[in-house]
Parts: C-alpha cells; structure tokens; sequence
C-alpha cells in the first residue's frame, strides 16, 4: 500500500472533494417535488454562515503549507465499490459516517450512485432492519455501511433479529486501525482495535482486511457466507486509510469471482428414511418455520404436502405456504399436532414449542401434546451453524430424525423418493386423508369469518375489520404484506388468500421492536422496481422506535401504505403487568397497568408526524365506517409511487 | 329417569345462569371489565383474539365464567376473591351478555371475499 507522505492531510483533502460530490449525488436521488419542497425550506429557515465561520472553514491550518497537500486520483475506495458491484448490490442503506466517507464519495463519483444506490436512513438500526426486510423480499442482502464503533452499535439490535431471522445482512463498518492515522478527538472515539466485536455473537462471520487484496476476497468470501445456508449477516471492516489511501501502482485489480452458491442438503440414507416414514404414517404433520427460503421453497412444500397428504402448520416466519391450500391446517394446529403420529419440522426453531404446552401461572410447566409414540424429524440448516451466548436455539426437543440441512434444498429428492415409495393402497389413504383434511380446512376458515365478525362495528376498530378493509382493497393488486401481524391477532394471516412469496415476509427474528418500520420500508424498496403494492399495518410503539423512517420513505419515494395499528400503548406489556399483579394476588386496575406502558397523554398525531416528514397521512380513524375510503385514497397514493400512512385507533389485539 | 333428572338439573343451571346475569348490572360491568383490565386480551367487546378467548356475545353461564376466572387455564392470570368479588364478575357476565350479536359472517360481504 502506497502511502502519501501526509496521508492524514491526502485525506482531509479528499474530504472536501467528497462534500461536494455528496452534495450533488444527494440532489439527485431526491425526488424533484421533494427536492424543491425542502429548497423551500431552507430558503426560509437556513441562515448563512457569518463572516468568522467562513473565515474558521476556509482558513488552512497554520501548521501547514500548501505544498503538503496531496491529491489522491485513484483511492482505494474505488476497487471496494467495484468489488460491491460485482456482487451485485443494488443499495446502500446507511447513515452516514466519517469512518466510511471513502466508500460513501467512491459510491457516488466513481460508482455513479447506481449499484449501489445510496439511502438515506436516520438511524444505523433502521438501516440494518431495512436490509433484513430487503432481503426477504428479493433474496439478497443490501449493503449497510455503519459508522466505526457508535453506528455498529446502534446497528446491533436489527442485526441480531437478522441473524435469528436467518437473514443475509451484509455489513461494511468504517474503522481507522492505525492509531497514529486517527485525526483527534473525535476518530479515536470512533474507532476500535476489533470493530466486529460488539457484534460477533450474532453475525455468521467477520473479517478486518489489512489490504486492498485481502478486502477483496474477504468481500466476496463474506458475501458467499452470508448467502449459504443458514443465511446470516456478516461483517466486513473497511480500513479508513485503505479506503481513502492510493491505490498502489501496481495493484492488480482483480475481483475474485463469486461462485453460484448452492445450499446443503440432507444425506440420502436419512432422506430415504424420512420417506419411508411419511408414506408408512396415518396422521402425518409438516411443520415449517422458515422453510421457504426462496419462491421455489413455497412450491416445493405444496408438492410435498399434496404427495403425501399431510396436514401443514405454518408458523409464518417466512411465506411458506399457500394459506387457503387444503392441507392448510394452521387454524387447528393443536388438534392436527396432537393427532399426528408422526411430525417432520422444516426449519422449525423451536421444536419444543411445537409439541409442548406451556403451562404454570410462576414456573414454567411444559406438557406434551402429542400421543405416546409419535415420531419426530427435523430438517434444519440452524443444526449446521450454532453460536454459545444467545439463546435462539430454544429448548432441546427428543426428536428421532434429524437431518441437519437447508429444508428447501432437500425437498426435491424427499418428493421424489416418497413417489418411488407410494402403492396403490398409499395412494387411497392418502386422498381419504386429503378429504378430510379439505374438509376441516374449510371449516376452520369459516369459523375465523365468525370469530372476524365479533365486535364489527366496534371503535376502536376491531384488528380483524381492519384487516377485512384492507383486504377488501388490495385482493385485486399485486399486494406483498411487509409487516408481522402478529400484534393484530394475525388477521391479515387467517382471512387474507397468500399464495405468492413475497406476499409476506415474516417477522422480526430476535422479536427486537423497532424493526417493523424500517424492515417494511426495506421491502418496499425490494418492492418497487417489480411494481407492487407493499402494505403495512405498523405498530405504534415499533413506529416510536424508528419513525425516522417515515422521511427515508418520502425523499426516496418508496410506494408503501403504512396502516396505524395505534392502540396508544406498548400493550404487550400492559398484558405482562396484569399477568404478575395476578401472580401476586394485588390485581392490578387498568389505570395502574397504564403506568410506564401506555402511549398516549398526550396522544401521538400519526398523521401530523407523517406530515412533518413529507409522508401524505390521514386520520385518526376511529370509526370503521371511515376506513375504505381513507384505503382508498392511500392506495391511490401508493400507486402513484409515493408513500402514504393511515392513523387508525384500534382495539388492543 | 336418570334421563329426567339430567334434564331437570340441566334446565335449573340454565335459569340460575339466567338469573345470575339479569342479577348484574350490566353498566357498571362495562366500566369493571375496562378498569380490571379484562378488555387488554378480550377486546373492549369480549371478542377476543390472539391474546385471550372470546366472551361475548353469548357468553358462558356466569357461575362458569366465576370458576374459571378463580381458576383459569393457560396464560390467563388468576382473579382470586381478593382481587375481584363474585358480585363484580357478576356484573361483568351482565356485560358479556348484553352484547349485540353481529350478523352472521356469511351476510358480511367484507368476510367473503
């Protein structure tokens, strides 16, 4: 690595050509209405500097000549945003940082803004959740820079909801490694002699290069990491001097090759096995969790359910399964599991919560629901890649089977050796069984309209009517939910027709809030360029934790309707103070639960918040009556590519 | 006549049920179902959802909904006589059962779709 004689001087240099490219890259990403809206602004907020501060700026350090200032033509940060380019990376999320201002000038005037494409974010772990919501649209990570040391800390949450998730995040975290390098006060406490560290437990990989040599092939090994099953984020530290430093004459500027990545599969002993089990069975059960890591998973899990005439229980942390399918079984999960007699897990998580109750008002009771006797078989990728210090890996389960491997990747040859295995006689059984099971399927759908109609007209809006709107409005688009509904009793889940992959994405990983936001925006963005209409219903108390995201959303004009799920409280936990003050034979009033859980005195204004973001917004809705047409007007807005968010005051779940 | 008896016996806890519910009142069990939290997994109208059962309309017997609130299943907390009295509880049943039923699902065009 060729270094200038004043390398810290060659930087600061560099610096100024960056503010200025920055500058212009930014005008162009912004979307004109919003560009000129915020011209406006400053026009009539922004005071010029006063003649000292000009003076202050312009002035060269009196320490120094002009003869030592350097040019640096050809920096190392140009081959990092060439290596990103091969990768393919269509975005940048971040906010910015001086320790990866080298990368962030490199991606504009070298890179062109394009490939990756800069977004703005107002928080690193709106950017990391972003990412993950990226990725579980279009398969691929994003590419998240974050500032040395304050910005990957900020990040973690949502990394570790990625890495529960089983998510490919792609991390880039500036760092100065070399201490006499580091310009003051400041790049000190901005800097670290492992900057991976604080996010090490839960990242699948990391690496510091030392090289523009070692940076390159530690990009392309991180990214081919992160892409093998059990996908999982990684991080890459970007050295400040590598990134801002020339390039050395003779520098070969080769980009190492990623290879196609294919996932590991089960072994065919153990496949055979599996199939001689599922074509022996009488109640057979799929479980899946994450299964469909890909569109081809959901398709896979249909033509294995239908050959073998299993129930499926979808757990819905990825989109895995046609909801209306006949085998769909997961409105009757606990009749199906306790009538099973044998159970095969995709990707499940936690095994033992399939087969368990969890009882006891204090300590924990576990009961098992399934019949003496029944078999268990997991498929999972988690089994090939386990860490010691957080505890994601759940509760240990007695299963019989376990074939440690991608559920996606093995399907193909399970099908196959099950066809090989199916008698005439199997086949009876089989299509007796997937009667009956139409049968029930059908009428625990009808029993959800049932359970949907209670409280219809209530307001605050019942969770279900809002759901049934919402429904009413999009069955006809190209829709793709980009919100866990969990927090609304999963509504949109029971009553809503997904077939499609990327109709759904799961939920956060790690349950970290503060990911909903910013993890629909991410796949709203995966969203656009196919044309679809993203739709979230968006927590209030997740919103509180990362509304900046609302002003990502309006200045890069993301097509994304956002629907206030605004219950005025972290509710979750109102249920959680009632629970231990009953433990504790005190009850406690509805008044006290509300100490140090409810939003509200003074209620938010979602609609006013939107605004001040340029986010168009109504509300609040408290009259189901009112919500068509509010849908209405936001979608209209949605299609028109650009962002629009409904207050809607709601029942609790 | 074992098969009178049941019936009997059946038809007694049906009125008693009956009864216990007229008994409430079902205004102040609104306001007792909101204060003592009932509505945080049941909903303001005891529809329920992913957080706790439905109870209204057509609630349970009100000497069922005592026994089982005193001694519930699940990760339902207990209400102890401490906490809540029968007398209130009663007046919550009140509530519960004065619930309009909604139209049936099937004459709700939004739920057929």
């Amino acid at each position: 690595m060729a270094k200038p004689k004043t390398p810290s001087l060659a930087r600061r240099g560099f610096l100024k050509g960056a503010a200025v490219g920055a500058a212009a890259g930014a005008a162009a990403l912004v979307a004109p209405a919003a560009a000129e809206a915020q011209e406006a602004t400053q026009r009539t907020t922004a005071l010029p500097p006063t003649a000292a501060q000009r003076a202050v700026e312009n002035a060269t350090p009196a320490s120094v000549s002009v003869e030592d200032l350097q040019i640096v033509e050809r920096p190392g940060a140009d081959y990092m945003v060439d290596v990103f380019k091969s990768l393919g990376f269509e975005y940048l999320f971040a906010t910015p940082g001086s320790s990866f201002r080298g990368i962030h000038e490199s991606v504009i005037n070298h890179g062109g803004n394009v490939n990756p494409e800069f977004i703005t974010f107002t928080h690193e772990e709106c950017s990391a959740a972003a990412a993950n919501g990226y990725a579980k649209i279009e398969g691929k990570p994003a590419l998240v820079c974050a500032h040395g040391t304050v910005g990957i800390q900020h990040a973690a949450m949502a990394i570790y909801n990625a890495y529960c998730d089983q998510a490919p995040l792609y991390v880039v975290a500036g760092n100065i490694s070399d201490a006499a390098e580091r310009r003051g006060r400041v790049e000190w406490l901005h800097a670290a002699q492992d900057v991976a560290a604080t996010v090490r437990d839960y990242t699948k990989w990391d690496d510091n290069p030392a090289s523009l040599t070692h940076f390159g092939e530690s990009a392309v090994r991180a990214y081919q990491i992160a892409m093998t099953a059990p996908m999982m984020p990684v991080v890459l530290a970007a050295d400040g001097v590598l990134q801002e430093g020339e390039v050395p004459k003779d520098f070969n500027w080769r980009i190492p090759k990623l290879p196609k990545i294919s996932a590991p599969a089960g072994d065919s002993e153990a496949v055979a096995e599996l199939a001689q089990m599922l074509v022996a069975a009488e109640n057979p059960v799929f479980v899946t969790s994450r299964s469909a890591r890909t569109p081809a998973g959901l398709k896979l899990l249909v033509e294995l359910a239908e050959v073998t005439g299993a129930a499926v229980i979808d757990q819905q942390r990825r989109m895995n399964f046609p909801s209306r399918h006949p085998l769909n079984q997961t409105g009757r999960s606990r009749g199906a599991i306790s009538n099973a007699d044998l159970i095969v897990g995709l990707e499940v998580y936690d095994f033992f919560g399939v087969v368990h109750a969890l009882g006891g008002q204090v300590e924990v009771v576990p009961r098992s629901i399934i019949k003496p006797g029944t078999k268990l078989v997991s498929i999972s990728s988690s089994d090939l890649f386990y860490k010691s210090n957080y505890q994601n890996f759940q509760r240990y389960e007695d299963v019989d089977l376990s074939i440690p491997a991608d559920a996606e990747a093995t399907m193909p040859a399970l099908i196959e050796a099950v066809k090989r295995l199916l008698t005439d006689d199997r086949k009876r059984a089989i299509q007796t069984r997937t009667d009956k099971l139409a049968q029930t399927s059908h009428q625990a759908l009808e029993q959800t309209r049932t359970a949907a109609s209670y409280a219809w007209d209530a307001s605050p809006v019942s969770t279900a009517r809002l759901s049934a709107e919402l429904w009413a409005q999009i069955k006809n688009e190209d829709w793709s939910l980009v919100s866990d509904p969990f927090w609304v009793s999963n509504w949109p889940l029971r009553l809503w027709d997904f077939t499609k992959h990327y109709q759904f994405i799961g939920g956060a990983g790690g349950e970290g809030v503060g990911y909903l936001a910013p993890a629909a925006l991410g796949a709203a963005i995966a969203n656009k360029k196919h044309g679809r209409l993203s739709v979230s219903i968006q927590s209030d108390g997740d919103l509180m934790m990362a509304n900046g995201v609302l002003w990502t959303a309006a200045h890069h004009r993301i097509p994304l309707l956002t629907v206030m799920h605004n219950n005025r409280a972290y509710h979750q936990e109102i249920m959680q103070l009632q629970r231990v003050a009953n433990q504790h034979n005190r009850g406690v009033d509805v008044d006290k639960c509300k100490i140090g859980t409810e939003i509200a005195n003074p209620n938010i204004d979602y609609t006013m918040l939107a605004k001040s973001m340029g986010v168009q917004a109504e509300g609040p809705i408290s009259d189901p009556k009112d919500l068509s047409a509010a849908i209405r007007r936001g979608i209209d807005v949605v299609k028109r590519g650009d962002p629009y968010l409904i207050d809607v005051i709601t029942q609790p779940r | 006549m074992i098969l009178k008896v049941v019936v009997l016996m059946l038809g007694a806890a049906l009125w008693l049920a009956a009864q216990s519910s007229e008994a409430g009142n079902a205004q102040s069990g609104k306001r007792q179902f909101v204060k003592l939290g009932c509505y945080t997994c049941h909903g303001y109208e005891g529809q329920g959802g992913g957080a706790g059962a439905k109870l209204a309309p057509h609630p349970i017997a009100a000497t069922t909904l005592i026994a089982y609130v005193r001694h519930p299943a699940g990760s339902m907390p207990p209400f102890t006589k401490k906490v809540v009295s029968d007398e209130v509880l009663t007046d919550i049943h009140a509530y519960l059962a004065s619930v309009p039923a909604p139209p049936p699902a099937k004459d709700i065009p939004l739920l057929n779709q």
